[in-house]
């Protein structure tokens, strides 16, 4: 018996997954560049809310053809992928077929006919989302921030499902033995017909090399994940049990900054007290974020997790009326900034060297943050609760607490309540004049 | 105006030795802003037509701090914050309703981890159980009935609470025709205020937020563009300004509506 194509299987194989781990290692590494955030608490609502989030796309149909058409690729995705079982079983021990071995052809009939329909429909609703990015040309697929890869990336996944689902169905179709069979084929002994004619020979060869494309094909998959947007169909899971579950409109209080103003307020306190040991060590070096290792882990896991749909941006009242800010450009400038900071890592032996670079004014400006009126029409929208307000906030903190760069009508409403108690110039004694005019 | 409203304050509260119910949190638009004024004494006419044991801070109330804190500067939100719960639990105070979203988001969700935990109400939630249990008759057959009116949803109110039923309950009360617009409850968009706008030009763009917003609501072709926070109040009516609408569309708070249909 020949063992090398099992070998070159299994080598393929542990390579594709390797690299893949390999990967993932440096995505939680990068993840964890971000600061500790407590969300240990509330494990079955979080629990609830993945399995209605993520497993069940509950926020995804309130759009109802993307969201229909992105249902039938997302269990097309997972049932398909029960294939793949039997061709890593097939391919490390050199069986053909193992489950036609080991289930009744009922059974396995059952199963490759829903495979096969399933990857019908797949292959249609990805022609279909296709054509809503490039030919009906959505306005959220063309915005400023989606040109070069970012563009692309969103067509190349559509490219490779409509390849590997093309692959699977020529498989079954060419394999004569399975079509001989008449069971499952539902789909394929319609295209057998296209391959009528051809010697026994070929049809073998196109057979063996659609199933070694198609596996082939999914470790690339796998490993593209990484550096695509992609790799939402991982991340979703994780981010919606992770994400917030406070009523949208509460922001959270700064800690550090409740123990400056609680000192400041105590009668009692010694303002020239030295600090007792350890007490100064809480004190951030910085408030708010001016880089994303200043942001916290949930919100770098949400940069990875966005997969650039474009529905925050499509609702956000700054960008529907021409501003520079797009919530979608928030997650992704953040993403590739932690990009760029973990390969700073790498590349420096485990240490991040300053690169001259930051987050803020390299990849976000000024401007975007400051057109956001934290209106949380982003964070409603996003189908896998990212929450892009929370960053623009953490930004904005920065510039108002470390730099005091706030436009200067702003400055202005702070130091009035300041002074006298109310974002207007007016004498807090007059509070009560509306009583009697 | 000739009629007198009775406003009590914390301070003659305590110096009488009672402890009203209520605290009427009036916000600083509702106290010094012309236009939100009168929706802090249309709801004063109602919570004393209801006679509703409540009291005001008077000159003893600060701002909340919400657009400091949204704005970035969380110091200045955590102390007007620190001030105004030192008084708050001097005076004891339980519940709260206020006219302002903006208020109501930040005493209920933003105060309890900084020591203020208090039961906060929207005046559209409170008016909608004084109703309830009885202690205010509302006239179907007003003015207002079969008036087109849309109601725009703040976002404090709406997506930051999720309170999108009680103004909408308010206005079916009164037989009003009550318009959905393309955006509404869940995506409803901003008038453009928050975030501390308000305070501020907008950024470069091709149109102003309260403008879009306006034209949405003029789809509906109402007659009156009802609302709930005094902000959204003053983006609206500039938007219809704007839009060259202000003789034929008002833009009115809920409380208003409310107090014009009763007569109050």
């Amino acid at each position: 018996m020949n063992y090398l194509p099992n070998a070159i299987f299994v080598v393929i194989l542990i390579l594709g997954i390797g690299y893949f781990a390999k990967n993932v290692k440096k995505l939680i590494r990068n993840i964890k560049l971000g600061k500790d955030v407590d969300v240990s608490d509330n494990k079955s609502e979080r629990f609830k809310n993945m399995a209605m989030i993520a497993l069940g796309q509950s926020k995804m149909v309130r759009r109802p053809i993307a969201g229909i058409l992105h249902v039938i690729v997302y269990i097309g995705f997972i049932v398909i992928n029960l294939e793949v079982l039997e061709i890593i079983i097939d391919g490390v021990f050199g069986t053909h077929r193992i489950g036609l071995e080991v289930l009744p052809l009922s059974v396995y009939g059952a199963l490759i006919g829903t495979f096969e329909i399933l990857a019908i429909l797949v292959f249609v609703s990805v022609v279909i989302f296709w054509v809503r990015r490039n030919i009906i040309k959505l306005a959220r697929f063309w915005k400023s921030e989606m040109t070069a890869w970012p563009k692309n990336d969103g067509n190349f996944i559509l490219y490779f499902e409509m390849v590997l689902m093309v692959l699977f169905l020529v498989m079954n179709a060419t394999d004569t033995h399975f079509q001989e069979l008449n069971s499952g084929n539902v789909v394929s002994q319609f295209i057998a017909p296209w391959f009528g004619g051809l010697p026994e020979s070929t049809l073998h060869f196109i057979e063996r090399a659609a199933w070694w494309l198609h596996i082939v094909g999914i470790l690339i998959f796998l490993n593209y994940l990484y550096f695509s947007k992609h790799l939402h169909i991982l991340l979703a899971f994780p981010n919606t049990y992770y994400g917030k579950l406070q009523p949208k409109g509460q922001f959270n209080n700064l800690e550090a900054v409740t123990k400056e103003v609680k000192m400041m307020m105590d009668p009692n306190a010694d303002p020239f007290a030295v600090p007792a040991e350890g007490e100064d060590e809480d004190m951030p070096e910085k408030f708010g974020a001016s880089d994303v290792q200043d942001l916290n882990w949930v919100q770098l896991l949400n940069a990875y997790t966005c997969t650039e749909c474009g529905r925050c941006t499509s609702e956000c009242p700054a960008n529907l009326t021409g501003k520079k800010l797009s919530p979608r450009k928030i997650m992704m400038d953040t993403r590739d900034r932690l990009e760029e900071v973990g390969k700073n890592i790498d590349a420096n032996n485990g240490e991040f060297k300053d690169d001259g670079k930051q987050l803020l004014d390299d990849y976000i400006t000024r401007e975007e943050l400051w057109a956001c009126t934290t209106c949380n029409a982003c964070v409603e929208a996003c189908p896998v609760s990212i929450d892009p307000l929370s960053i623009i906030l953490e930004m904005r903190r920065y510039l108002v607490m470390e730099q005091s760069a706030a436009p200067t009508e702003l400055n202005n409403m702070m130091s009035n309540i300041e002074n006298n108690g109310a974002p207007w110039p007016y004498n807090q004694m007059d509070r009560l004049n509306w009583k009697d005019e | 105006m000739s009629d007198t409203l009775k406003v009590p304050t914390m301070a003659e509260c305590m110096a009488e030795g009672r402890q009203p119910e209520i605290l009427f949190w009036v916000g600083s638009a509702g106290s010094y802003d012309d236009r939100a004024k009168k929706i802090t004494r249309a709801f004063v006419k109602i919570l004393n037509k209801a006679n509703v044991d409540f009291a005001v801070l008077g000159t003893e109330e600060s701002c909340t701090g919400d657009v400091a804190k949204r704005a970035g500067n969380e110091f200045l939100f955590q102390m007007q914050a620190v001030t105004n719960i030192e008084i708050l639990n001097a005076y004891e105070v339980k519940r709260i309703v206020t006219a302002c979203p903006h208020s109501y988001n930040t005493l209920k969700n933003e105060y309890p981890s900084l020591g203020g935990v208090y039961q906060v109400q929207h005046h559209t939630q409170f008016i909608e159980e004084l109703i309830q249990k009885g202690k205010l008759k509302v006239e179907r057959d007003s003015a207002f009935k079969g008036k087109r009116i849309t109601f725009h949803d703040p976002c404090y109110l709406g997506r930051a609470n999720e309170v999108y039923e009680a103004p909408r309950e308010l206005l079916k009360m009164l037989g009003v025709e009550l318009l959905e617009m393309k955006r509404s409850r869940k995506s409803a968009l901003c008038c453009g205020a928050g975030g501390a706008q308000m305070f501020k030009e907008p950024e470069k763009g091709d149109k102003d937020v309260n403008v879009l917003r306006t034209e949405d609501a003029l789809e509906t072709n109402p007659g009156i563009i009802a609302t709930g926070c005094p902000y959204c109040n003053t983006m609206m009516t500039d938007g219809v300004k704007a839009k060259e609408k202000e003789n034929d569309i008002s833009v009115m708070d809920v409380a208003e509506i409310l107090a014009q249909s009763q007569n109050l």
